[in-house]
């Protein structure tokens, strides 16, 4: 174990920081993507409830793993070979962070449509009335009640999407999954590797789960 | 709830009993390196590595279950003692053995290249200059880029599996891998893929041994390595090679 971390702990501590840039980049771009569809299913809108369902369901119905092959060879080859674009590429980074995006952006405009629906209608009602827009009073009224409720289940798609990131591994982008597999074929040493590995995630999530904590607190107490 | 515990103990105790026939050994493997160990279009798991160990168990006359695990699920198996041993075209290297692995002597000997696409004009290893070139996790190959990674100003991206590996040269995503000879001038035949051997990329090689973690398994190497001789002795040693590497 000692000898792994003397050889190779830098090393996995940089594939750590891959993890964590990965995540970062793929939740940024999530939030986006979970607040326009999330807020498109629930606007009174045919149209804009059935793109949103169709993202969804698209998106949730296909294994993250198959979506990351998808995107990182399938993509380029039906822009360039196929439709004749020639030089479209992505990197692995890009890849990743378009598959994480989209995926945790389906689960989060989930939350963000379950959390809208759980503020009681009349809420939007009686701000109406009381001579208020629609998107006024989605902001000012629903938007501030339905986030205490949707707190708990965002940090919970945080945490999965950062343990999400090692399925990345398989485009050989260099997180720790990725890295930490290079280590044991290298010194064949499986047990203490998946070990460390397992410690440096623990420790990154547990840091999280903290500070999402506080920050729940602090929220749930007022502005 | 008496009975149930009893029932556990049985099932159990039936459980240790199998396992612990003399002369029968589980042996880990890979699931997919051709022409070493792959799933043929009949469903037939064959290749070098499984007729190899076929002829050695027949020639000194032990049993075995050949588990096609995957190369890191065959690594730990061995350390769990789920295997007693593996052999998945691994090279003999000080580093694992440093970690305690016991090597036999080596069974085939593999050179590694570089390939690029058939069209490229990448011709020498300073043409790889700041692009990225694609090895497979835990190979020769991965190990030759890596020696000639900083002289040369190249990045490595890893993959888990050889047509991943082809996937990304032929892609784009990366400009060269590097792959066993044998393995590699094959793959290209066989499937018809856009890409060439750059001719003098070529390292001496290395040769790839059966392996076990538990020393207590040591007579298990001794008859693999005498087996070994003898169908290098008999022919049969050159008839399976010759069958896989045309």
């Amino acid at each position: 174990m000692l000898r792994i971390l003397d050889i190779y702990g830098n090393l996995l501590l940089t594939a750590m920081g891959q993890t964590l840039l990965l995540a970062l980049c793929g939740l940024f771009f999530a939030c986006i993507i979970g607040l326009i569809v999330g807020l498109m299913s629930v606007v009174k809108n045919k149209l804009c409830n059935f793109i949103a369902v169709v993202f969804v369901d698209l998106i949730r119905g296909v294994p993250m793993i198959v979506l990351a092959y998808f995107i990182y060879f399938g993509v380029p080859y039906l822009l360039n070979t196929i439709m004749g674009l020639g030089g479209v590429m992505l990197t692995a980074l890009q890849a990743g962070t378009i598959c994480l995006a989209l995926n945790c952006g389906a689960y989060m405009a989930e939350i963000i449509r379950a959390g809208i629906e759980s503020v009681d209608r009349g809420q939007m009602e009686a701000a109406r009335s009381v001579g208020l827009p629609y998107w006024r009073a989605m902001q000012r009224v629903v938007l501030p009640q339905a986030i205490r409720t949707m707190i708990p289940s965002i940090i919970n798609q945080f945490i999965i999407t950062l343990k999400d990131t090692s399925i990345l591994s398989v485009i050989g982008f260099p997180e720790l999954v990725n890295t930490a597999k290079n280590v044991v074929a290298n010194t064949f040493m499986s047990f203490q590797t998946w070990a460390i590995v397992a410690v440096m995630y623990l420790a990154v999530i547990t840091l999280l789960s903290r500070f999402a904590k506080s920050m729940e607190r602090r929220l749930k107490h007022g502005h | 709830m008496k009975k149930i515990i009893a029932a556990v103990l049985v099932m159990t105790m039936c459980l240790c009993a199998c396992g612990a026939l003399a002369d029968h050994f589980v042996i880990a493997t890979d699931t997919v390196f051709k022409p070493f160990e792959y799933t043929d279009m009949n469903g037939n798991f064959v290749g070098i590595d499984v007729d190899i160990l076929a002829a050695i168990a027949e020639d000194q006359g032990f049993t075995y279950d050949l588990n096609s695990l995957g190369w890191d699920a065959a690594i730990a198996a061995c350390q769990a003692g789920q295997a007693d041993g593996m052999i998945a075209g691994a090279s003999i290297t000080d580093a694992r053995k440093e970690s305690g692995w016991i090597f036999s002597d080596g069974y085939y000997n593999a050179t590694q290249c570089m390939t690029v696409l058939a069209n490229s004009k990448i011709a020498s290893f300073a043409d790889l200059a700041g692009k990225p070139v694609a090895v497979k996790t835990g190979t020769q190959g991965a190990a030759y880029a890596e020696s000639l990674k900083d002289a040369n100003g190249f990045t490595i991206t890893y993959f888990e599996d050889s047509p991943t590996m082809y996937q990304a040269v032929m892609g784009g995503q990366c400009v060269a891998c590097f792959e066993d000879t044998p393995i590699m001038a094959a793959t290209i035949k066989e499937n018809g893929l856009p890409l060439k051997v750059v001719e003098g990329s070529e390292n001496e090689g290395s040769p790839y041994g059966f392996a076990i973690f538990n020393a207590d398994k040591q007579n298990l190497v001794d008859m693999f390595n005498a087996g070994l001789a003898n169908i290098k002795a008999n022919g049969k040693y050159d008839e399976i090679l010759a069958k896989y590497l045309n």
